[in-house]
C-alpha cells in the first residue's frame, strides 16, 4: 500500500499533461473571450445611417437579426465579406451594419467595391456604441434575438464553418421560439 | 481593432546596417594599442559603467511612464488620480498584459475616456470598474476576483507551500527516527558467534 505513494507523481503529471492538452487543443484560441454581454440585454443606441436612414436598436426588436461591427479600414472585414454576402443574399438574414470608428465616405466606397449585405447601416464615428457593446475588435458579430437580447457574438471575421455549424442552427432556433 | 505585430523585426535589419556597425567596431578594435595608455582604459570603463547607468534608469522610468494623453486628463487632480489609481487595474484587452493606463492601443483610449466620464458623472470606484466589467467581463480585470471559481489561483500556491513544508518536516522526523533508534538485542547465537571473532581477532 504504501508503494502508491510512489505512483503521485505520475499522477499529478497526468493531471498537468490534461490541463495543458486542453490548452493546446487546435480549436481553442486563449485570444477569443467570452462576451460578458450574454443574454443580457443588447445596449440601447440610434445612430445615424450610411445611406440617410438612421440604425436604432428599437426598430430592431421584433424578430432575430444579426448586428456586424466593422470598418473600412479593416482588413479581416474583407475576409468575412463574401459569407455576409451569402448570408444576405442567400439566407435572406436580417443583417445590420455598425461602422466603427470610420469615414463615411471610405465606408461607401468600400461597399461599393465589395457589395454591401446589409439591410442598413449606423455610422458609431467615436467608437461609443461598440464600446458599450464591449467590442474590442473589428469585425465582430452579434446574434440578437427578437426581444433584443444579445445571444451570440462571433470576434473575428465569420466562416462558412462557424456560420454553417453555429449561426444558422442558431438562428433557426430563435426564429421558432 | 486589432493591434498587429508592426514593430521593426531586428533580426531583419538591413544588410548595409548590420556591415556600417560592424565596420565600426572593427575600426574601434584595430585602433593601434600603443596609443592608448592604460590609464585610459580605467577612464574608458567608468564611462561605460555610467552610460549603462543612465541607460538603465532611463528604461525603468519608461516602464512607468503612462499613455495618458494631456487630453484625456481631468481638471480635478484628485478625480484624475482616482482614475489612474482604476485604470492600472484594467486590463488592455488587445494587448493583454498591459494596464489601460499604460497602453497606445486605441480601445485603451476609449476606456480610460469612458471611466473619466463615469467618475465625473459620480460614480464610485466600485461602479465605474464594475460598468466596465459589465462590458468586457472580468478578464478585464488584471486581478481576477476571489470567488470559487479562482480559489485554486489564489489558495493554491500556499496550499502546496504548506504541503510541501509538511512533507519535508514528516521526512526529517522520519530520518531522525532512523537515526536514534537502537537496533534490537542480539540472540544468544549472534552473541557467541560475535565472541569468537573478537577472540579471533586478539589472537
Amino acid at each position: 500500500m504504501r508503494r502508491l505513494v510512489y505512483l503521485l507523481p505520475l499522477l499529478l503529471f497526468l493531471v498537468l499533461a490534461g490541463y495543458f492538452a486542453l490548452a493546446l487543443r487546435p480549436s481553442y484560441d486563449p485570444r477569443l473571450l467570452p462576451s460578458a454581454m450574454i443574454d443580457k440585454e443588447a445596449p440601447q443606441f440610434d445612430l445615424a445611417g450610411l445611406y440617410g436612414k438612421g440604425l436604432a436598436l428599437d426598430a430592431l426588436k421584433g424578430s432575430p437579426v444579426l448586428i456586424n461591427f466593422f470598418a473600412s479600414w479593416c482588413v479581416p472585414c474583407r475576409e468575412e465579406q463574401p459569407v455576409l454576402m451569402r448570408l444576405a443574399n442567400q439566407e435572406h438574414i436580417p443583417l445590420y451594419g455598425i461602422d466603427y470608428k470610420d469615414q463615411p465616405e471610405a465606408a461607401q466606397k468600400l461597399l461599393t467595391e465589395f457589395g454591401d449585405p446589409y439591410r442598413r447601416i449606423g455610422l458609431d464615428p467615436d467608437g461609443t456604441v461598440g464600446l458599450n457593446f464591449g467590442v474590442y475588435g473589428v469585425p465582430e458579430t452579434y446574434v440578437l434575438d427578437s426581444s433584443g437580447h444579445i445571444r451570440k457574438r462571433f470576434v473575428g471575421p465569420l466562416t462558412a464553418e462557424e456560420v454553417n455549424k453555429q449561426l444558422l442552427p442558431l438562428l433557426r432556433a430563435l426564429g421558432k421560439s | 481593432m486589432r493591434v498587429l505585430a508592426s514593430w521593426p523585426d531586428p533580426t531583419r535589419q538591413s544588410a548595409h546596417v548590420r556591415s556600417a556597425r560592424e565596420s565600426r567596431w572593427s575600426v574601434r578594435s584595430s585602433r593601434g594599442d600603443g596609443r592608448v595608455k592604460p590609464s585610459h582604459d580605467g577612464e574608458r570603463w567608468l564611462a561605460a559603467a555610467l552610460t549603462s547607468l543612465i541607460a538603465v534608469l532611463l528604461l525603468s522610468l519608461a516602464t512607468h511612464a503612462f499613455a495618458v494623453e494631456p487630453s484625456e486628463r481631468l481638471a480635478d487632480p484628485k478625480l484624475e488620480a482616482r482614475a489612474e489609481a482604476i485604470g492600472r487595474t484594467l486590463r488592455c484587452l488587445v494587448c493583454q498584459n498591459e494596464s489601460i493606463e499604460e497602453s497606445n492601443a486605441s480601445l485603451a483610449h476609449d476606456i480610460r475616456v469612458l471611466l473619466r466620464q463615469l467618475l465625473l458623472k459620480g460614480d464610485t470606484d466600485a461602479q465605474a470598474r464594475q460598468a466596465i466589467v459589465a462590458r468586457y467581463g472580468e478578464f478585464v480585470l488584471l486581478n481576477p476576483p476571489v470567488q470559487p471559481a479562482t480559489y485554486v489561483l489564489w489558495y493554491g500556491p500556499v496550499v502546496l507551500l504548506v504541503a510541501g513544508f509538511a512533507g519535508v518536516v514528516l521526512w526529517l522526523r522520519y530520518r531522525w527516527r532512523e537515526s536514534v533508534a537502537t537496533p534490537p538485542p542480539l540472540s544468544p547465537q549472534e552473541e557467541s558467534r560475535l565472541d569468537t571473532l573478537l577472540r579471533e581477532a586478539d589472537r
